[in-house]
Parts: C-alpha cells; sequence; structure tokens
C-alpha cells in the first residue's frame, strides 16, 4: 500500500524540532549530567556541572536556545519505500522547515553559503541531509543540530589492520585529549569503525544520535565502549577542561564491515549540548 | 579565590589575578569573533583605527542568538577562542586588557598576555541561557551586516569566569588537568 504524505508535514515537523533540539535537551543527556555531577571529583568540576544544570533549566523555562552555537542543522531521513511524498521535494520542505524553525524560534544563523567566500546565508539552510530508503510507509526524521567548536576538534584516521583495537583506542584518545577544552567538556564521543572514508564518519554522526548511556549490541564493542569512557575520563581534562574526571559522558561507538586492507576510525567529537530529537511521521 | 572584578580592567588589577581565580565581572565588555577580528586587521593594515578604542578593554569572544522580545540578547556564551589566536597578539601590544573565550590559546598569545600585563577569562562553554542573565543591555557598535558576527557593547553584572592564562604565563588548561590524570593519552 503507498502511503501518500505532504511535504508540508515535514516542514511542518522540522521547524518545531529545530526549536525543540536547542531548548531541550534529550532526557538522556540530562541523566548522563547528572551522573557526572555525583561522580565529579574536582570542586570547580562539580560548580560547572551544577552551572550546567541551571543552565538546562533557564533554557527551558525561558526559551532561551541551551547554547547560541545552535548548530548547522544535521537532518536524518529514513524514508519509507511505500511513502509517496506529494507537494515538492523533500529536500525544499526539510530546508524550508530549518528556515522557518531558525527564524520563529530565535535560533542563530551560522551557515556561510560558501566555505572560502563566507557570506551568511541568514536563514541557517541549507541543512546537511543525510537520506535512507527502508521498507515499510513510515517516514523517521532525526534533526541533530551540530555546534561547531566540537565539531572542529573531529578527526578521521585510516588505521592498518594490524593496528587493530590498540589503534583505535590510540585514534579515540588522541581527538579527545587535542579537543581538550575547546570542544566543551563533558563531550559525548561518536566513533565509528570500519566501512570507506565517508562511511566511517557517517557512522561517528549517527553514533551521536544515540541515546548516552546505552550500548553497542556487539559484545566487545560494548566493552571498548566502557574501556575508552573509563580511559577518557582518566585523562584529566574535566568539566571546562579545568581539571576533573568528568571528561566524556558516552562514548558511542557504530561499525561495520570494511575492507581487508583498512580499519577507518573517525572520531566526531560533541559537547555536552548534545542535541538529537526523532519523530516518525 | 573568588573576587569581584571591575570591566575594563587596569593593569594593577589584571596583574593582580592568578590562573585559578574565579571572578565575577562587572562593567562594559565588546563582542567579537571571527569575521569581526579579520575586518579589524584589515582596517589596521590599511592605516585605518578600530571602530573602538581598545585601551583596557574586555574582547569577549562571542556571537548571540536572536534576541526576543523585551530581552537584551539571546543565548550568549563563549566561542573557541583559538581561532582569534592570529590577531591576538597585536591588539594586546595595542593595549587590549582581556579576553574571555574558551579553550587552549597558542604560545604567541601566552606571550603576548604576559608582556602586556593582560589576563584571558574562560566562561563556561554551552552556558549561553546561563550567561545571558548576566548580560544587562546590548547594542551593536560596529560591523552591523556581520549578523551575530557584528561587534557589540555589552554591559554585563557579575558574569562567572574563571581566570585561565595570568600575566606571569601561568596556564590553567595546562596544569589543571595534570592533578586528575591517571591514564595515557594517544600519540596518533
Ligand atoms: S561546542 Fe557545543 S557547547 Fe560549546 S559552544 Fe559549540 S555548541 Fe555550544
Amino acid at each position: 500500500m503507498i502511503r501518500a504524505v505532504d511535504v508540508k508535514e515535514i516542514t511542518e515537523n522540522i521547524k518545531e524540532m529545530c526549536i525543540e533540539a536547542n531548548h531541550f535537551l534529550a532526557p538522556d543527556m540530562g541523566r548522563a549530567l547528572e551522573r557526572a555531577a555525583v561522580s565529579e571529583k574536582s570542586p570547580l568540576g562539580r560548580q560547572i556541572l551544577s552551572q550546567l544544570k541551571e543552565n538546562l533549566k533557564i533554557a527551558a523555562e525561558d526559551m532561551i536556545p541551551i547554547c547560541q552555537d545552535t548548530g548547522m542543522a544535521v537532518v536524518f531521513a529514513e524514508v519509507g519505500q511505500d511513502v509517496h511524498l506529494e507537494g515538492g521535494s523533500l529536500e525544499d520542505a526539510v530546508n524550508e522547515g530549518v528556515r522557518r524553525g531558525y527564524a520563529e524560534g530565535f535560533l542563530r544563523k551560522s551557515v556561510v553559503r560558501d566555505p572560502l567566500l563566507r557570506d551568511n546565508t541568514k536563514d541557517n539552510t541549507p541543512a546537511v541531509i543525510h537520506t535512507k530508503i527502508v521498507p515499510g510507509a513510515r517516514l523517521k526524521l532525526t534533526v541533530a543540530p551540530k555546534g561547531f567548536g566540537s565539531e572542529n576538534m573531529s578527526r578521521i584516521f585510516m588505521l592498518k589492520p594490524a593496528e587493530g583495537i590498540e589503534g583505535v583506542k590510540n585514534a579515540v584518545l588522541t581527538a579527545v585529549g587535542d579537543a581538550g577544552p575547546n570542544a566543551c567538556p563533558p563531550m559525548v564521543v561518536g566513533v565509528g569503525i570500519g566501512g570507506t572514508f565517508e562511511k566511517c564518519a557517517l557512522l561517528a554522526k549517527e553514533a551521536l544520535t544515540r541515546e548516552a548511556g546505552s550500548h553497542s549490541p556487539l559484545p566487545h564493542i560494548k566493552a571498548l565502549e566502557e574501556e575508552l569512557l573509563d580511559q577518557i575520563n582518566g585523562l584529566g581534562i574535566g568539566p571546562g577542561g579545568l581539571g576533573g574526571t568528568a571528561t566524556a559522558l558516552a562514548v558511542n561507538i557504530n561499525t561495520y564491515p570494511t575492507h581487508i586492507a583498512g580499519l577507518p576510525v573517525a572520531v566526531n567529537i560533541c559537547c555536552h549540548v548534545n542535541r538529537h530529537i526523532t519523530r516518525v511521521i | 579565590m573568588e573576587k569581584h572584578i571591575r570591566v575594563p580592567v587596569d593593569k594593577e588589577t589584571a596583574k593582580s589575578l592568578s590562573a585559578g581565580d574565579y571572578v565575577y565581572l562587572t562593567g562594559t565588555v565588546y563582542t567579537a569573533r571571527d569575521a569581526a577580528h579579520k575586518r579589524m586587521e584589515e582596517a589596521l593594515r590599511e592605516g585605518g583605527a578600530l571602530p573602538f578604542d581598545i585601551k583596557g578593554q574586555v574582547i569577549y569572544y562571542m556571537g548571540p542568538s536572536p534576541a526576543r522580545d523585551g530581552r537584551p540578547i539571546g543565548s550568549a556564551g563563549p566561542t573557541t577562542a583559538s581561532r582569534m589566536d592570529k590577531y591576538t597578539p597585536r591588539l594586546l601590544d595595542m593595549g587590549m586588557g582581556a579576553m574571555i573565550g574558551k579553550g587552549k590559546r597558542s604560545a604567541e598569545v601566552i606571550d603576548a598576555v604576559a608582556r602586556n600585563g593582560a589576563v584571558y577569562f574562560a566562561a563556561v562553554g554551552g552556558a549561553g541561557a546561563l550567561l545571558s542573565k548576566c548580560i544587562t543591555s546590548s547594542e551593536v557598535i560596529a560591523y552591523d551586516d556581520l549578523g551575530t558576527e557584528a561587534i557589540r557593547r555589552l554591559r554585563i553584572e557579575n558574569f562567572p569566569a574563571i581566570v585561565v592564562i595570568d600575566s606571569k604565563g601561568g596556564d590553567l588548561y595546562r596544569t589543571a588537568a595534570e592533578e586528575y590524570r591517571h591514564s595515557e593519552g594517544g600519540d596518533q
């Protein structure tokens, strides 16, 4: 059965999601901050974590964006193959939603049209859109506005298979250590392992949309997530990079098959303002 | 140590601050980030003047989100300071008193802070809603066409910040992590 969906519905949802994501952090992130506040050893670190909790409260109550960098809008669209979109293109509908959301939500316009000429598009479009065709008649939209303080500290490593799991750990610890205070710790670390050059970057980005505190279904990857979180929190960077034990709130790793000759690893760093919101229409 | 500081800062106050001091700033600061720094640099290169007298003044690396009706400003937390490193030593040598931002600075900036008896404060990154409550007024004074990147004059009251780089060459980012470190970093 083909199901018709008017693209206006997509625009409306994307608009609301842009506004919501920038004012209300998903509950998993709130819980992760609570856990960090309890375990943090540095008094200054605890003070900063309590400011971050207070910040979330003010953002929600007074409708002030959690962070002034309201990000470049990253949108994942899973489109059921039995959905027929009517009334315009998916891409235009998404961008119209971003345009309205950033205007009506008093969100910052942080996108430049050309990476070298750098003129601001003044409406935060275009979004970065990742579309996937899936079975079924539903449409799943995820909006993840991404701030660039942390995005700038992300890395890709094309490791040799012989470097194995130690190479992966070294790569992640290097990226996080270099990011330090620039990425607004405590961070969420999204890691992609496998695939090709571009696939592992996408895996890392998708990993950031997983709930903080969730784990990979693969036992060896779950163990790696736990071990890396422990090692990252042993780096001493701490909240705000001012020393402490809460350097990361979560390490989320997604994997994919890869080539016999390769071991790509992407580390997508996100700050504690890890915004992601999903709706199914 | 907690201290209440008036901004702009005089040399004596700036020199009395040490990395790790927790301060509350009250007074006037100017915002500027990437695009405004580039323009200021161009103005100086062409023999022009800066849009404000920088002596003793504080630059806050910040581009706010738009203000809702009846509010002075939107969300207003610090941006990564290292992107301004290229421009900073010159501004410090011209007399800039302090900077507020987040993240590491280059060796050249650390030297210029020491040489000029200035100070680099960090505000908590990602706390823009909370910090906006410490800003009582905001007025664009230059480069209006840059939108969020325009230069604004802000009045701030009890704005919380931490001294990261002091006039004695102290750098809290370098020393603070040591105390809590118990695992090895990567070396890729
Ligand atoms: S890294 Fe995150 S918390 Fe920090 S300024 Fe950017 S968006 Fe805000």
